[in-house]
C-alpha cells in the first residue's frame, strides 16, 4: 500500500510540474499574424518591437502582440490560401500576393493601398562568394563557368530564388540579344550548375555559409550582408554584377481576415508605419532599400547600398508578374522544362 | 587445443569462460570510446554549446516571447496525450495479456505500427485528413475550427507517434503476470475495478511509469511529424524541437542549443529515473527488457 | 452471461462443439470496455488517417501513382534512406554487440553510467541529436576538425546521415541482445572448453549463434527506425537530390511545392516498404520464440 502511495506521488509530481506550465492565462492583447517571406526574421523581430511602443503612444494602455511566419514566399502564399490566418501579409513579389487575391483572400487593388505601389523596401539579387573569391565571379556569364556550382533556393517556393532566376534571364536577353532559345539555354546550364535548391532563401543561406557546400549564393541583397554579419566578414565577399533585378516584396492587408478578426486599423497603422522615420530606418540598417531614403536618420547606410543598374519587372524583357509567373514559374512553364539538379 | 592453459601464478584469475586481459581490455577500450563518440560527446556538446555565448543568451532564449510560447506549447501537448495514450495503453494491454481472442495478432502489430512509420507520414496522414484540400477540411473552416497549423493537430500527431509507447511497456508484464492472480481475487468475490487495482496495478506500476516516461521525452521532442502540420508560427505553434530549429536558422545557434539543453536535461532526468527504478526494482523490470 | 472456469491457457479459440467464438470466455471482467476503447483509440488515430493517405495516394490512378514512386529523384531518396539505415545498422550490430557483451560480462568503474546512458537515443529528441552531432562533426566542431586533419569530411556528406542513423539505432541492438547474454548459461561455454574449444572459437560456435535471432531482431528494429527518421538527419545531411536526400524530406519537399498528391505517393511507398518489415520482424520472433523459447 505504501509503495502504491509513492507511485502516485510520484505520477502526480510528474503530472504537476506538466500542468504548471499550462496554467497562466493570458491578458487578451490584441494579436497581429505577419506571414512574410525567409529573410524577413530580422527585420521584423525589430519592426514588431518598435511598431508595438508606437502603437501604445497612439493608444495608451492597448497591447499589441504580432505574431510571424516565415518561409518560401510561394509556400507562405498558399499556406494563407489553405487556412494561415494571416492579418497581413509581407511576401517576396506581387505575384504572390495576386495569388491570394484571386482566391477573394485580399482585395484586386491592393497595390493602391500603401505608398509606392505598396512597396516601403526593395532589394536586389547580388552573389555571395567564398573569401577572395577564388572561382573569380564577376557576372552572371561567370555563374555556368565549369567548376562552378551554385546555391540558390527553389523557385517553386522561394521569392528570392524567382528575382535570382529573372536576374539570370535578364542578363541572358541582353547578352545573347533576346534568342529565347539561347535565354532559356543558359538558364538551362545554370541550374544544372545547382546541387540543391532549398524551400527558403534562408535555408540556401543557411547551406552555403554553414554547410559550406557550393561556390557562390545567389542572395537577396540583406541575406548577403547579414550572413557577412553574422560569420564573419573574413569568410566571405559580397560581389555585386553591373546589373541585376530591382526585387520588389510588397506588403498587403489580408481584407477577410482582419475583418474577421477585428484588426483592420490596427493592421493598416501596422504596414503604414514601414514607411516612417522608425520604419524605414529600421529597414536601411537590416540592408533593405527603403523606398523613401531621406527619411532615413542615418545616411551613410543609404551611401553603403552598391549603385548598379536595376531591371523592373515591367521592363519589357517580362511584361510583368502575370505574365512572368505562368510563363517561367506555372506548371509545364520554363522552369519546369529545364530543370534537373545536378547529379 | 587451448590457448590458455593456466601457468601457475594465473591459476586464480584463469576461468575458460573469460577472455584474456588483452581481449577483455580492448573491447571495453572500443565499447567505451563508441559510446563517447557517438552518445556521449554530443550530449556534452548541448550543453557547452548553449553556454558558449555566456548567460545572457542562455536566458533570453529561453524567456523570450516565443521561448516561453514554446515550452508552454510542449507542456500543453504532453499533458493532453500522455494520460490519453496512458488510459490507451492499460487498456490494449488488459485486452491483450488477459484474453485470448481472434485478432491478437492484428492488434499488436498495430500498435507496433508507429515505430516503422516515418515522423513525417505521422504528421502527413492529418494534413491530408484535416487540410483544405481533404473532405473535411472546408466543413472545419465553416465552423471556425482550426485543425492544421493550429494546437489540435499538433496534439493529433504527437498522440499518433507516442501512443505505442505505454502499451508496448505493460503487454509483456501483463502477459509475464498471466491471469491466475486475478482470476483469484475474483473468484474471491473482487469487482473488475478492484482486481486492477490491488491485484495487477502493483505488479505493473514500474513499468507503467517507465512507459509514461518514456512516453513523455517522446511527446516532448517529436519534430518531424509537428514540423509537418505546425505551419510553424513564432510564438503559437511551434514546440520546443521547432523553436529549437527556428533559432538555428536564425544563426542563434547558442540559443538553439539553450532550448535544447532543457530537452537534453529532461532526457537525463528519465534516463536517471529508470536507473534508480532498475536498482531498486531490478527483478520487476528485467520483463519490460524483453521486447 | 454465463461465467465458466476459464480453460487451460494452451486451449484456442476455435470452433468447438458450442460453436465459434471471438474471444474464449473467461472470468476476468473488461474485455468488452478495454478492447472496444482500444479498437476505437486506434480507428481514430491510426486507420482513418491512415484511410486518408491511401485514397489520396490512389486519387493518382496507377499510371501517374507509379511515374511519381519510380521517378529517379523519389528512387534515389528512397536508396539513401534505406542504404544509409543498412549501413548504420549493420555498424550498429557489430559495436551494440561489443556493448553489449561490455555491459553484461565485465566489471568496470563507470560501466552502469555507460548502461545507462545506452538509453539515451530512446529519450532524446531527435532535433536535439541533430544539432548536436552537426555541430561536433562539422569542420570546425571537435570530432570534426580533428578529422579534418586526416581531410575527412563527416557533417554535410552522405557520411554524416549514416552517424545521425548509428546514434538512432544503437540502443535497439543493446537492449535487444542484453537480455539475452545475460541468460546464457555459462556451463555451455565450459562444457566447450572441457571438448578442446578455444575462447575464439566457443564464442563463434557457441555463444554467437545462440544471440542470432536477438541481434537480427535488433537490426530489423534499428533499421526499421532509420528509414524513416528526419530530425537528427536534416541538420547533419546536405540534402542534396540524389545523392544525400532522404525520402522523408522529399516528402516535406513535395509537401511545400503544395503536391500534395505526390507527397502521397511517396509516404505510400515507404509505409508498403515499413508495413513489410514489421511482417519480418514479426515472423522472426516468431520463429526464434518457437526454436529458442521466449528469450525474445
Amino acid at each position: 500500500m505504501k509503495r502504491t502511495a509513492q507511485f502516485l506521488a510520484l505520477t502526480a509530481f510528474v503530472a504537476a510540474v506538466g500542468l504548471a506550465g499550462v496554467v497562466t492565462a493570458r491578458a487578451d492583447d490584441q494579436k497581429l499574424l505577419n506571414v512574410s517571406y525567409d529573410p524577413t526574421r530580422e527585420l521584423y523581430e525589430q519592426y514588431n518591437d518598435a511598431f508595438a511602443k508606437h502603437w501604445a503612444t497612439l493608444h495608451p494602455g492597448a497591447t499589441i502582440e504580432v505574431q510571424q511566419s516565415h518561409g518560401g514566399s510561394g509556400a507562405q502564399a498558399q499556406a494563407v490560401i489553405d487556412g494561415l490566418d494571416a492579418d497581413v501579409v509581407t511576401l517576396a513579389l506581387q505575384g504572390d500576393i495576386d495569388k491570394i487575391a484571386k482566391k477573394g483572400l485580399i482585395k484586386t487593388d491592393w497595390q493602391k493601398a500603401f505608398p509606392n505601389r505598396s512597396l516601403p523596401y526593395t532589394s536586389t539579387i547580388v552573389f555571395l562568394v567564398r573569401k577572395g573569391n577564388p572561382k573569380g565571379i564577376k557576372d552572371w556569364g561567370d555563374l555556368i563557368k565549369d567548376g562552378v556550382q551554385i546555391v540558390v533556393p527553389n523557385p517553386k517556393t522561394s521569392g528570392g530564388a524567382r528575382w535570382a532566376y529573372l536576374g539570370a534571364w535578364a542578363w541572358a536577353a541582353s547578352t545573347y540579344n533576346h534568342d529565347p532559345d539561347k535565354e532559356k539555354d543558359f538558364i538551362k546550364q545554370l541550374y544544372s550548375h545547382a546541387p540543391v535548391l532549398d524551400s527558403g532563401a534562408r535555408g540556401a543561406t543557411v547551406t552555403f555559409a554553414q554547410k559550406g557546400i557550393g561556390d557562390v549564393l545567389l542572395a537577396w541583397e540583406n541575406e548577403a550582408y547579414l550572413a557577412e554579419d553574422e560569420f564573419g566578414a573574413d569568410n566571405f565577399d559580397i560581389v555585386v554584377p553591373p546589373q541585376s533585378v530591382l526585387a520588389e516584396p510588397p506588403v498587403a492587408i489580408v481584407d477577410k481576415n482582419v475583418d474577421a478578426h477585428g484588426t483592420r486599423e490596427v493592421a493598416t497603422e501596422y504596414l503604414n508605419y514601414l514607411y516612417s522615420a522608425e520604419g524605414q530606418t529600421l529597414a536601411a540598417k537590416n540592408h533593405y532599400r527603403p523606398s523613401a531614403p531621406d527619411l532615413v536618420t542615418d545616411q551613410s547606410l543609404i551611401q553603403a547600398f552598391p549603385k548598379l543598374k536595376l531591371i523592373t519587372i515591367d521592363d519589357p524583357i517580362f511584361g510583368g508578374w502575370a505574365k512572368v509567373q505562368p510563363y517561367h514559374f506555372g506548371d509545364g512553364g520554363i522552369f519546369d522544362q529545364i530543370y534537373k539538379p545536378a547529379k | 587445443m587451448s590457448s590458455d592453459l593456466p601457468s601457475p601464478k594465473s591459476a586464480v584469475e584463469f576461468r575458460p569462460t573469460t577472455e584474456s586481459s588483452v581481449v577483455r581490455y580492448t573491447l571495453i577500450g572500443i565499447a567505451v570510446l563508441f559510446l563517447a563518440a557517438i552518445l556521449v560527446l554530443p550530449l556534452l556538446t548541448v550543453f557547452t554549446q548553449a553556454i558558449v555565448k555566456g548567460p545572457a543568451v542562455f536566458f533570453k532564449a529561453l524567456s523570450d516571447k516565443d521561448g516561453v510560447a514554446a515550452i508552454r506549447l510542449t507542456l500543453l501537448v504532453a499533458v493532453i496525450a500522455v494520460p490519453l495514450n496512458l488510459v490507451f495503453g492499460v487498456a490494449a494491454a488488459w485486452a491483450i495479456a488477459k484474453f485470448e481472442f481472434h485478432g491478437k495478432a492484428f492488434l499488436t502489430t498495430l500498435i507496433d505500427l508507429p515505430f516503422s512509420v516515418s515522423p513525417v507520414i505521422s504528421g502527413m496522414i492529418y494534413v491530408l485528413m484535416f487540410g483544405a484540400n481533404s473532405l473535411i477540411g472546408p466543413w472545419l473552416k465553416q465552423h471556425g475550427l482550426e485543425v492544421v497549423f493550429a494546437v489540435p493537430g499538433i496534439v493529433l500527431a504527437t498522440i499518433f507517434v507516442t501512443f505505442p509507447f505505454v502499451a508496448r511497456e505493460l503487454i509483456p508484464l501483463m502477459q509475464d503476470q498471466g491471469s491466475g492472480d486475478e482470476e483469484a481475487a475474483i473468484s474471491l468475490g473482487a469487482n473488475g475495478w478492484q482486481v486492477f487495482w490491488h491485484v495487477t496495478l502493483p505488479y505493473i506500476r514500474w513499468g507503467l511509469l517507465y512507459g509514461v516516461l518514456l512516453c513523455n521525452a517522446r511527446a516532448m521532442g517529436e519534430f518531424g511529424a509537428v514540423s509537418v502540420i505546425s505551419g510553424h508560427i513564432r510564438g503559437v505553434t511551434n514546440t520546443m524541437p521547432l523553436q529549437i530549429e527556428v533559432l538555428y536558422n536564425s544563426y542563434n545557434f547558442a540559443g538553439a542549443f539553450a532550448m535544447a539543453s532543457l530537452l537534453a536535461l529532461l532526457a537525463l532526468l528519465t534516463l536517471v529515473f529508470k536507473t534508480i527504478l532498475e536498482f531498486r526494482f531490478g527483478a520487476d523490470l528485467a520483463a519490460t527488457r524483453r521486447h | 452471461m454465463t461465467r465458466s472456469i476459464s480453460l487451460p491457457n494452451n486451449a484456442q479459440t476455435r470452433a468447438t462443439r458450442e460453436g465459434w467464438r471471438f474471444v474464449k470466455p473467461s472470468v476476468i471482467p473488461g474485455f468488452g470496455l478495454t478492447l472496444g476503447y482500444a479498437v476505437t483509440y486506434l480507428t481514430l488515430i491510426v486507420l482513418i488517417p491512415l484511410a486518408g493517405l491511401a485514397i489520396k495516394a490512389s486519387s493518382l490512378g496507377w499510371e501517374q501513382f507509379w511515374s511519381i514512386a519510380s521517378d529517379e529523384r523519389t528512387v534515389d531518396a528512397l536508396w539513401t534512406s534505406f542504404g544509409s539505415s543498412l549501413i548504420a545498422a549493420s555498424v550498429n550490430v557489430v559495436f551494440g554487440v561489443v556493448v553489449a557483451w561490455v555491459l553484461v560480462r565485465y566489471r568496470f568503474p563507470g560501466r552502469r553510467l555507460l548502461d545507462a546512458i545506452v538509453d539515451l537515443p530512446f529519450a532524446l529528441p531527435t532535433a536535439v541529436a541533430g544539432i548536436s552531432l552537426s555541430a561536433l562533426y562539422a569542420p570546425n566542431g571537435w570530432i570534426g576538425s580533428i578529422a579534418g586533419h586526416f581531410g575527412v569530411k563527416i557533417a554535410y556528406t552522405p557520411g554524416g546521415i549514416v552517424l545521425a542513423l548509428i546514434f538512432i539505432g544503437l540502443p535497439f541492438i543493446v537492449r535487444t541482445v542484453q537480455p539475452v547474454m545475460e541468460e546464457l548459461e555459462q556451463e555451455i561455454e565450459e562444457a566447450a572448453a572441457t571438448l578442446g574449444a578455444n575462447r575464439f572459437q566457443t564464442i563463434t560456435m557457441v555463444i554467437l549463434p545462440r544471440l542470432f535471432p536477438a541481434i537480427l531482431t535488433g537490426f530489423s528494429l534499428a533499421l526499421a527506425r532509420a528509414v524513416g527518421e528526419y530530425g537528427s538527419v536534416i541538420f547533419i545531411a546536405a540534402n542534396i537530390p540524389y545523392k544525400s536526400e532522404i525520402a522523408p524530406l522529399l516528402i516535406i519537399i513535395r509537401l511545400e511545392e503544395f503536391n500534395q498528391p505526390a507527397a502521397a505517393a511517396i509516404g505510400a511507398v515507404m509505409l508498403v516498404i515499413a508495413f513489410a518489415m514489421l511482417l519480418v520482424i514479426n515472423l522472426l520472433q516468431a520463429w526464434s520464440r518457437r526454436r529458442f523459447g521466449n528469450v525474445v
